[in-house]
């Protein structure tokens, strides 16, 4: 992939955004000396200008990358919230065992919010419990007051448990790169207040030994009324507030321009990264890039006109700086006509890539035309024409054969080759077998690419995106903010513009004011 | 060869008050823009066309259609007259019934295909 794609240095530093720019630059300074240093040796025939590869030294290469792409190590939690009951706690616990290779860091905020939502549940309870277990005999007994309290305490906890486990208990999706800062805010208050509510406790009840039961009980059931309003504030903080859309994001991506707009609502900037993520892997379609550079027949043309012979000169170190510079200058100055190369090229590629196509579909008809699915009455038939009776694998193996081929020349002209092996065609068809689906059904998977989603393999490690800001990612969305989210070899530039505000007037129209005459210049009644 | 079917309809005026009513409207005229009429088939004509027919008139009543290519009225030709002209032709007070040749499209088409059958 190094020698196929060599741009000249201009071009590759201004594709990539601003904010990355100065991590780029130092990195690029560095690789730049050392090329120059290479070229400046090299005595011989052509001059090629500094270029660079597309993608960093550091980026996985391009043989491996078509087998592991996308996938590094990852470090990923939750946005989830507020209490776990404990089954949930143990499935956590299960879960950290299965995907060994994660970091624990992923599940220490669920788990801390767990231990602490399980523990403001109990604590209703322990208050009325501590009481009968320690002093029962001085209690003053308390009759049906306590019993209703001790009804609606038990519904609220019910309440408190089933709405956490509907909102709260979700499996953790990101993690972001500072605190969430209302869930912070949530667990701070929950445990303030729950301090507290066991401070008075602790000084007004256990020590002087309060007798007045039904005043411990309604403490108690206070308690839990002071948890429903909370989770009432968490419900609307986490969940309801960013609903409503105030802010257009504009997500780009860097390599191919890729573009979309989503309506979000008011986030912080990390919230609103995860939520762009959350799009961007089944919005967008795969980034191939196979398919991004220019094919270097047209590029180069610029840069091989000139043939430069150093006649045996020891210094010329000096010389080829100074002659590389004129080379890309005159070469400039020459009439240039790639833009004509490359409005046929392309033409050109899309009419081999038609016509593999063509080749393909017609394939692929034929081939489904030779099985057909065995209705259960035909096999009382067979015993006059045994037939091989196929599972659908060996169905769709059967099968393969004629078309492979013609498969093959079109995802390599579509430079598809990399996302598609023999072995995930051959599944792909058996799935489609099964289904009853029509050959268009099967090849919609391979005449469009995709979004990332259908090429994610299925494991729990997660991708590793960065974010960057050159605002701290806790604060809210506001117009005119940039920020992006890089991968190794590609970013996502996210513009935020606010959602225009509408002034809605108002028409009154009379159903019977619609009257149309005929447009001829006059018309007379006789 | 050429052959323009018509037809003869005659119609008696009403009397409504002080006037006498045919009961449609017509439009077109050699002063008029040809280009804007819907009932003709060649843009350039400068005829004389029915454009309107008041339900249950009297118009109505003797056949005559909404399209329908007035040619002569009493006699008088109208194929070659300004929008007034026509109208004076068709409103005299002294004329209580109205003879009017004319040429419908559907006609012609019948005719044409009629034609088209030998």
């Amino acid at each position: 992939m190094d020698n196929e794609s060599q741009y000249s240095g201009y071009s590759y530093k201004s594709s990539h955004s601003r904010s990355s720019r100065k991590h780029r630059d130092r990195r690029d300074r560095h690789r730049s000396k050392s090329r120059d240093s290479s070229s400046r040796a090299d005595k011989s025939v052509t001059i090629q200008a500094p270029g660079e590869p597309l993608l960093d030294a550091e980026s996985t290469r391009g043989d491996d990358r078509d087998d592991n792409w996308g996938e590094t190590t990852t470090v990923v939690t939750g946005t989830s919230e507020h209490s776990v009951s404990n089954e949930d706690l143990t499935r956590a616990s299960k879960e950290l065992e299965d995907s060994s290779p994660l970091e624990c860091r992923r599940f220490a905020g669920p788990v801390l919010s767990g231990i602490l939502g399980l523990f403001a549940l109990l604590t209703p309870l322990a208050f009325l419990l501590l009481p009968q277990l320690l002093w029962r005999d001085s209690l003053d007994p308390c009759g049906t007051p306590c019993e209703g309290l001790y009804v609606s305490l038990a519904f609220k906890l019910l309440v408190l448990l089933i709405s956490s486990w509907a909102l709260f208990l979700r499996p953790p999706r990101a993690t972001l790169p500072r605190f969430f800062v209302f869930r912070c805010l949530l667990m701070a208050l929950v445990f303030l207040f729950v301090a507290s509510y066991w401070l008075f406790y602790g000084v007004r009840v256990l020590e002087p030994r309060e007798r007045d039961y039904r005043g411990i009980v309604g403490y108690a059931v206070s308690l839990v009324d002071a948890l429903l309003f909370i989770q009432y504030l968490a419900l609307v903080l986490l969940e309801v507030r960013h609903l409503r859309p105030a802010f257009c994001l504009k997500v780009v991506r860097t390599t191919d321009g890729a573009s979309r707009f989503y309506n979000v609502g008011h986030l912080s900037i990390q919230r609103a990264a995860v939520w762009v993520l959350d799009h961007y892997y089944t919005d967008f379609s795969v980034y191939n890039p196979a398919l991004l550079n220019l094919p270097k027949s047209i590029l180069s043309k610029k840069m091989s006109g000139f043939k430069v012979y150093s006649l045996g000169e020891e210094n010329s170190t000096n010389n080829s700086t100074g002659q590389s510079r004129a080379m890309i200058a005159a070469a400039a100055r020459r009439r240039d006509n790639s833009h004509n190369e490359y409005y046929y090229e392309e033409a050109e590629m899309d009419r081999r890539v038609r016509k593999r196509k063509a080749r393909l579909v017609v394939a692929v008809e034929e081939a489904f035309t030779h099985i057909k699915r065995l209705q259960d009455d035909e096999v009382a038939a067979s015993p006059k024409h045994p037939r091989e009776v196929m599972d659908p694998r060996e169905a769709a193996q059967a099968i393969f054969a004629p078309m492979a081929r013609a498969m093959q020349k079109y995802l390599r002209t579509t430079r598809q080759q990399p996302y598609h092996s023999m072995e995930s065609i051959i599944a792909h068809l058996q799935f489609c077998i099964t289904h009853n689906m029509t050959p268009k059904a099967f090849l919609e998977r391979y005449l469009t690419p995709g979004p990332t989603m259908q090429y994610q393999r299925e494991n729990g490690r997660g991708r590793q995106w960065t974010l960057v800001s050159e605002e701290p990612v806790t604060s809210a969305l506001r117009q005119g903010l940039v920020f992006s989210l890089r991968r190794l070899d590609f970013a996502l530039v996210v513009t935020v513009t606010p959602l225009p505000f509408f002034n809605l007037g108002e028409e009154f129209i009379d159903p019977k004011s619609h009257k149309f005459v005929m447009r001829l210049q006059s018309e007379t009644s006789v | 060869f050429l052959s323009l079917f018509q037809q003869r309809i005659e119609i008696q005026k009403l009397r409504e008050g002080d006037n006498l009513i045919l009961g449609f409207s017509i439009g077109g005229g050699i002063d008029q823009d040809a280009s804007q009429n819907p009932f003709s088939e060649d843009k350039a004509d400068k005829g004389i066309y029915v454009t309107r027919v008041s339900k249950g008139g009297p118009a109505e009543v003797a056949g005559l259609r909404i399209g329908d290519k007035i040619m002569q009225v009493n006699g008088w030709d109208m194929t070659m007259v300004t929008h007034d002209q026509a109208r004076k032709r068709l409103t005299k007070k002294k004329e209580d019934v109205v003879r009017l040749l004319i040429t419908r499209k559907s006609l012609e088409e019948t005719v044409r295909q009629s034609m088209m059958q030998h």
